[in-house]
């Protein structure tokens, strides 16, 4: 008999009072109990609808069905067929968009909490097993991939599972990409991603570090060591600023530099070599999930934070759930509002003046377009700036490749399978799409995988 | 062929081979060698084989001294490529040169990635001056050396604080047509700043093709305004705070001719008369209090160990 309940398990969190003071993790996770009365919502439907709303179609009634027996190891079992990163996806993915939008729990109540399902097996199988997943045999061919991000990860872990041997080259001394130096610890704890990655390692995949390719190798070197293909999964490259006054005075910073003090280098630690501004009041302009992660950042180093955005609440990129974790955290936010200089004072940052906006009717995007409300300039008064407008790809690869073809914008253009325009290079995640979601990055990561894997075996 | 290293202590001595591919029983980033070029200036020479493969002149290499380092970005002072190393000088300013400053020859560094950035273009340059700085001058050594081989005229023209701080003099004199020493005090070579002797030069008829200009912010500053008086085009070497280097934070950026520019990709060598030069002198100082607060406590740890 189906746990008939309108509503989801509640995810057990920390008190805001008391998140907003540290950055371990905000939510807790579901208990076994938890779990099972959870998994018991599923109505395990012939048509599996949740399925297709997964970019990596991960087996989702089959697993819940394990979660609600109890077998959580078998859980693990299922989910990890498709998705190499479990426990990742389990905490960022926006599953109120993809998964859960298709549940048909959901027409009437909330729809099964698919992602807590999967976060809980993930976390349950890393606490209670510690035996590592048998290295597939090898098939003798190599494929090298590059960026240790959310794509390359994916891509990587699915073809060690169909026994290539991978080589995943990441620019920075931790692998991870975003997951490492972008999501805070407090949404995605810095043990799980290595975790994770320790599962990938014993599956063969080998990781090196500090090799930035484009610089140190490059991709035609790569194939003259013997790789046959590669996937380029080298992520979102250098922040957008707005292009006015003031954003090159000290203690403006763009999201990607705050949060990779904070994150990478662990900049909120009392012993950290890197040092980042503490500041008493914060404005973070932007409004997707980095500009959340930013604002909820500066708070925990004790910063009033307020966060202006150019649209209403109801255009806001972000996940409804870190809108609302900013909110109960003390975030302040100003709708409808665009900075258009920053005033300093000897060089740092003492104010930012912005203008009112009113929606009128929509653009290309789809979303309404923000006018400016003549003469409602004002001055908000802050010591630093944080700057979450977005990233344009980087340049190092498509710039030292020749005859890989891409946009005016930078991204490396690549089909509906990651295919690009040279011969068995495969691209994927921000680095063709731009900005977008970890899962959408894991997606072309698994996508390209297997067409590599085809290529492979037809040649 | 094998090369020998005694390090300091003579405890003990290392058999390194030399040629690349039996490079494997040096450790990953092993510190081959080791040398006070002054009492804050070091020399290390690095076991990197294949960030020294394609290291060129006017690159930087960014490095953390231990797991719990801050990245620290270094402009490639040397390389030897058929010994796979890459050589870095350095001033010890925070605490991550303080604790790189103690790792000895046969330790490792934690983390060494590069090459980075655009190498300095020489093609074509006939005659050029090079100007260095206190420790840019490790900088513009390599530059001098570049142009040098290539059959290029080159003026060096290098200036320290005063006498105890000069470096790379024997260097210098070997990669270049005349080398012009100065001292701010006076205690050796020619007492006066570099832009005096630069001047002299150019009003006693030298035509230079290019200045290269590598050194402290402000001494950047006076050579390029200096230059433009005489419309000769000058090159310097922006050395900003950078985390990743690579492209990604954004924090390297300055303002060239108006537009603002990332160092980790763009540069780091610009066009002198184009960068804004007040703007980066105060974003270096972002962090000034931190760091020398945190230099102090790394030192104080040291001193601790001592004792």
């Amino acid at each position: 008999m189906p746990n008939m309940s309108l509503k989801k398990n509640e995810m057990p969190q920390q008190s805001p009072d008391v998140r907003r003071t540290n950055f371990s993790e905000v939510a807790l996770g579901y208990t076994e109990e938890q779990a099972i009365d959870e998994a018991k919502r599923c109505l395990n439907c012939k048509t599996r609808p949740c399925v297709a709303g997964c970019p990596v179609g991960v087996k989702i009634p089959e697993f819940i069905a394990r979660v609600s027996e109890g077998d959580f190891e078998g859980a693990y079992k299922v989910i990890t067929e498709t998705n190499s990163l479990p426990a990742v996806c389990g905490r960022v993915c926006p599953q109120e968009t993809q998964c859960e939008s298709k549940c048909v729990r959901g027409i009437k109540g909330e729809p099964v909490a698919i992602g807590r399902l999967e976060r809980f097996v993930a976390d349950y199988h890393m606490k209670n097993n510690k035996e590592k997943p048998q290295k597939p045999e090898s098939n003798g061919h190599r494929v090298a991939v590059v960026g240790a991000g959310p794509s390359g990860l994916a891509c990587a872990g699915s073809l060690a599972a169909r026994g290539y041997q991978v080589t995943v080259f990441e620019a920075l001394h931790v692998a991870g990409g975003v997951l490492s130096y972008g999501i805070p610890e407090f949404r995605l704890p810095a043990s799980v991603v290595e975790s994770e990655i320790e599962t990938l390692r014993a599956l063969g995949v080998e990781i090196r570090t500090n090799i930035i390719i484009g610089k140190t190798i490059m991709i035609d070197e790569l194939f003259e060591e013997g790789y046959e293909a590669v996937f380029i999964g080298s992520g979102a490259g250098l922040p957008k600023f707005m292009k006015i006054p003031g954003e090159n005075l000290n203690c403006v910073y763009s999201a990607n530099e705050f949060l990779t003090r904070i994150n990478l280098m662990g900049a909120y630690k009392e012993d950290s070599r890197t040092p980042i501004f503490h500041a008493k009041h914060a404005v973070v302009v932007g409004g997707g999930n980095v500009a959340m992660d930013a604002a909820r950042s500066a708070r925990r180093t004790g910063a009033e934070v307020t966060l202006v955005y150019r649209r209403t609440e109801k255009e806001l990129p972000a996940r409804r759930e870190e809108v609302e974790h900013a909110l109960e955290e003390g975030v302040k936010f100003e709708f409808l509002t665009s900075p258009i200089e920053i005033n300093g004072d000897e060089g740092r940052v003492a104010s930012i003046t912005c203008q009112k906006m009113k929606l009128s009717e929509p653009d290309e995007s789809g979303r309404a377009r923000p006018v400016v409300i003549e003469g409602s300039e004002h001055d908000i008064e802050c010591d630093c700036v944080i700057m979450a407008i977005g990233t344009s790809p980087n340049p190092l690869i498509a710039s030292s490749t020749e005859g890989l073809d891409t946009q005016r914008w930078g991204g490396i253009i690549a089909d509906e399978v990651g295919k690009t325009s040279r011969d068995m290079v495969w691209a994927g995640g921000d680095a063709v799409t731009g900005a977008a979601t970890v899962i959408l990055a894991m997606g072309a990561g698994k996508t390209a995988a297997e067409e590599i894997d085809r290529a492979i075996m037809n040649k | 062929m094998a090369l020998f290293y005694i390090d300091k202590s003579f405890t003990y001595v290392k058999i390194i081979t030399s040629v690349c591919k039996f490079w494997g029983d040096l450790k990953m980033y092993e510190i081959v060698k080791k040398e006070f070029l002054n009492p804050t200036v070091v020399r290390m020479e690095i076991s990197a084989p294949e960030v020294s493969r394609r290291a060129k002149a006017g690159q930087f290499i960014i490095l953390r001294a231990d797991e719990n380092g801050e990245r620290i970005p270094l402009t490639v002072a040397d390389f030897d490529r058929e010994r796979g190393t890459v050589t870095i000088i350095f001033q010890i300013v925070g605490a991550g040169t303080e604790v790189l400053r103690h790792l000895e020859v046969g330790d490792s560094v934690a983390d060494f990635a590069g090459p980075l950035g655009k190498p300095t273009e020489t093609e074509g340059l006939k005659t050029v001056a090079v100007v260095g700085g206190g420790v840019g001058s490790a900088i513009a050594y390599p530059v001098a050396k570049k142009l040098h081989s290539e059959g290029a005229h080159v003026d060096a023209i290098i200036g320290f604080r005063t006498r105890d701080l000069v470096i790379l003099e024997e260097e210098f004199r070997a990669a270049s047509a005349e080398t012009y020493l100065l001292t701010d005090d006076g205690t050796y070579g020619e007492h006066g700043l570099v832009t005096d002797a630069l001047e002299k030069l150019i009003t006693g008829g030298k035509k230079y093709d290019e200045v290269i200009a590598i050194g402290p912010l402000p001494m950047m500053k006076f050579v390029s305004l200096l230059t433009k008086k005489y419309g000769i085009k000058t090159i310097v070497s922006m050395n900003p705070i950078m985390i990743d280097g690579t492209g990604m934070c954004g924090c390297c950026r300055l303002t060239v001719g108006g537009e603002t520019k990332f160092a980790c990709v763009d540069g780091p060598e610009f066009d002198g008369h184009l960068v804004d030069f007040d703007e980066a002198i105060r974003r270096s100082k972002m962090y000034r209090d931190f760091e020398e607060h945190s230099r102090e406590e790394t030192c104080n740890l040291f001193k601790k160990e001592v004792e």
